[in-house]
């Protein structure tokens, strides 16, 4: 048993104790220490990746329980560039809120770090109902986050944010009681044994409960009936939260592509690729709208939130293909679209502050104090984004293009992420010209000067974009070797051979 | 037994979704609520009813399974917390925007239905 499994929940759980405690403190110390918590743990993430690239899956037993009896934290390569994707993001975000963000509110890097421990539970667990108090833990940081800075504009979605999210919670108890009501287990590992094997009106029960589950998960990540939530949720949270969250939406995706690679995996007999049949057609009109959305976007933000939906539509498309280059090809956009996005909404937030009373509509406005670096920062974001050729997302979207086998598959997915492509870009390039050219004479009174941690974490974010693109080599040999670990799910299962650990003292 | 259970469920769960589906905060609240009971009790009957089991082997003649009541105790606590969180948020919309419709202060449009109308006068 390898004790650094934990490290990804333990650093941020105490970091944000510490918070709490120090509510009081000066703001200076209590940034300081937020900053070196998240610091600490993408030290402790990439230290993790490289432990999960050698293909092994490591499990931790809590409390010494031998699975499936107790609770199980396993780190795969999956888990590991989960971690990895959400603390790169974080510590941008997180750099940035010093602009003030963390001033409004006193518990600002309690939540940030709970937020964060909740998120690493739902990415290492193995045990669904573990993952149902890990989501539960986001979520409840995720509301505190969502409503940070208070005002009247942030409660109507954040009611709605909650309440919605109250009832995914309930289906996922009842679909956690389906499945152990017949299973007897909700360890993910015996549960993909125990699926197999069940037959007659059992059957029945579990295939209910997997697409039960399938639409909390769908909710999480804002899947097309269940999507209206999100755009007025992410554009008026406050920045750093609001690109945070463009990690959140991942949750439910990686969700899906664990249990339904697993339990309903290729292995999963009668029941194998449960309601992949239903989340394709549902992905691409989840694209469809996300572009509709884009096309009709009044503000940065509200571009950007849709931005967001836009990527669940192409990540669920490329998953739902149930290949193993599908896969590859999702995590390697997934990785691409969840820090371009977090930078765009950083981005739309500088530009807002420059733009006075207007904020990021678009619209006609006084010129940006600094409008070049702003516009190259968003011309580098929308060509990642809409996947234009110099940057990652194009790269992403070929891989994706080419994953799909010749036939009707290939002729929706390709002529729906085209055509999406193409009418993003018109979204993006109409934003762009009018917020960046269509000027009037002179600045607003309230400059909004750039500081260096802004402008740093901001410009980093879309730089990734180039990052990855100089990587994609290693990046690629990294999401290929996980797309293949995931459509292997036998080697997941021997995880429940995992020993006790027995002290000398013990017999 | 199983029957009498089973109709509890399903009356609380549809109770509670036909009252999150009203359009004023509390109604929502108390729909969440029922949905959590319902919830709570469907989980609990998932480790099969017995009467006169503990949930120890060895301490009666048949014993009961522990894990969904540890679940249920799980799903309780949070489910608590998320209440008194909803509650919370609630009152405030209803501060912040002086009306308690989910959507916050609602255009008023000329065909108000007289109930509705008699209620928001109050």
């Amino acid at each position: 048993m390898n004790h650094w499994l934990t490290a990804p929940i333990v650093l941020p759980l105490l970091g944000g104790l510490l918070q709490i405690f120090m509510g009081y403190a000066p703001l200076g110390l209590r940034r300081t220490l937020g900053l070196a918590t998240t610091t600490l743990l993408l030290v402790v993430s990439v230290a993790l990746l490289m432990l999960a690239d050698d293909g092994a899956y490591r499990a931790y037993a809590f409390g010494n329980w031998a699975p499936p009896f107790g609770i199980v934290l396993v780190l795969d390569r999956l888990a590991a560039l989960m971690l990895v994707v959400t603390s790169v993001l974080a510590l941008f975000c997180h750099i940035y809120s010093t602009r003030g963000t963390d001033a409004v509110g006193r518990h600002f890097h309690a939540l940030f770090l709970f937020q964060l421990m909740g998120l690493n539970i739902a990415f290492l667990t193995g045990d669904l109902f573990n993952l149902f108090v890990a989501f539960e833990v986001l979520l409840i940081a995720s509301y505190g986050l969502l409503m940070h800075g208070g005002g009247t504009i942030r409660t109507i979605p954040g009611l709605h944010y909650v309440v919605l999210n109250l009832i995914g919670s309930s289906l996922f108890l009842i679909s956690a009681g389906m499945l152990y009501s017949v299973l007897g287990t909700l360890n993910l590992a015996d549960l993909a044994v125990k699926v197999p094997q069940v037959s007659g009106s059992d059957q029945v029960v579990v295939q209910a409960a997997g697409m039960l589950l399938l639409i909390v998960f769908a909710l999480k990540a804002a899947v097309l009936p269940l999507c209206f939530w999100l755009p007025q949720a992410y554009s008026t949270a406050t920045a750093p939260v609001a690109a945070l969250f463009s990690v959140m939406t991942k949750v439910g995706i990686y969700a899906i592509l664990r249990v339904y690679s697993l339990v309903f995996g290729d292995d999963a007999g009668a029941l194998a690729h449960l309601g992949m049949d239903w989340l394709f057609p549902l992905s691409l009109l989840t694209l469809a709208v996300g572009v509709i959305g884009a096309l009709s976007a009044q503000s940065l933000r509200r571009l950007t939130a849709w931005q967001v939906i836009i990527s669940v539509g192409t990540l669920l498309a490329a998953l739902s293909l149930t290949s193993v280059a599908g896969t590859s090809a999702a995590l390697f956009y997934l990785i691409n679209t969840t820090w371009v996005v977090g930078g765009m909404f950083l981005v739309a937030d500088l530009v807002a502050r420059q733009r006075g009373s207007v904020e990021d509509r678009i619209v006609t406005a006084p010129r940006m104090r600094s409008r070049t670096l702003l516009s190259v920062f968003f011309l580098f974001g929308a060509i990642a984004c809409a996947g234009l050729p110099p940057l990652s997302g194009f790269f992403a979207k070929v891989l994706i293009l080419q994953a799909v086998t010749p036939g009707w598959t290939m002729a929706w997915l390709w002529g729906v992420i085209m055509v999406g492509s193409f009418l993003t870009l018109i979204a993006y390039s109409r934003a762009g010209s009018i917020v960046f050219w269509r000027n009037v004479e002179g600045h607003v009174k309230d400059p909004g000067r750039l500081t260096l941690p802004v402008t740093v974490s901001a410009g980093a974010l879309i730089a990734t974009s180039i990052v990855i693109v100089a990587m994609a080599g290693p990046i690629s040999r990294y999401t290929d070797a996980t797309a293949q670990q995931l459509h292997t799910p036998s080697a997941y299962i021997e995880i429940l051979d995992t020993p006790q650990v027995n002290g000398g003292s013990e017999q | 037994m199983e029957i009498l259970f089973a109709l509890i469920i399903g009356s609380l769960t549809a109770s509670g979704v036909f009252l999150v589906l009203r359009a004023r905060t509390f109604p929502v609240v108390v729909g969440l609520t029922l949905l959590s009971y319902g919830v709570n009790l469907f989980l609990f009957a998932s480790g099969r009813l017995a009467t006169g089991a503990q949930p120890i082997i060895g301490s009666t003649e048949t014993y009961t399974d522990p894990l969904p009541q540890a679940l249920v105790l799980t799903a309780i606590v949070i489910g608590f917390a998320m209440t008194a969180f909803v509650v919370v948020l609630a009152l405030r919309s209803q501060a912040d925007t002086e009306d308690d419709h989910v959507n916050g202060k609602i255009e008023a449009t000329p065909p108000v239905d007289t109930e509705e109308h008699a209620e928001d006068a109050r």
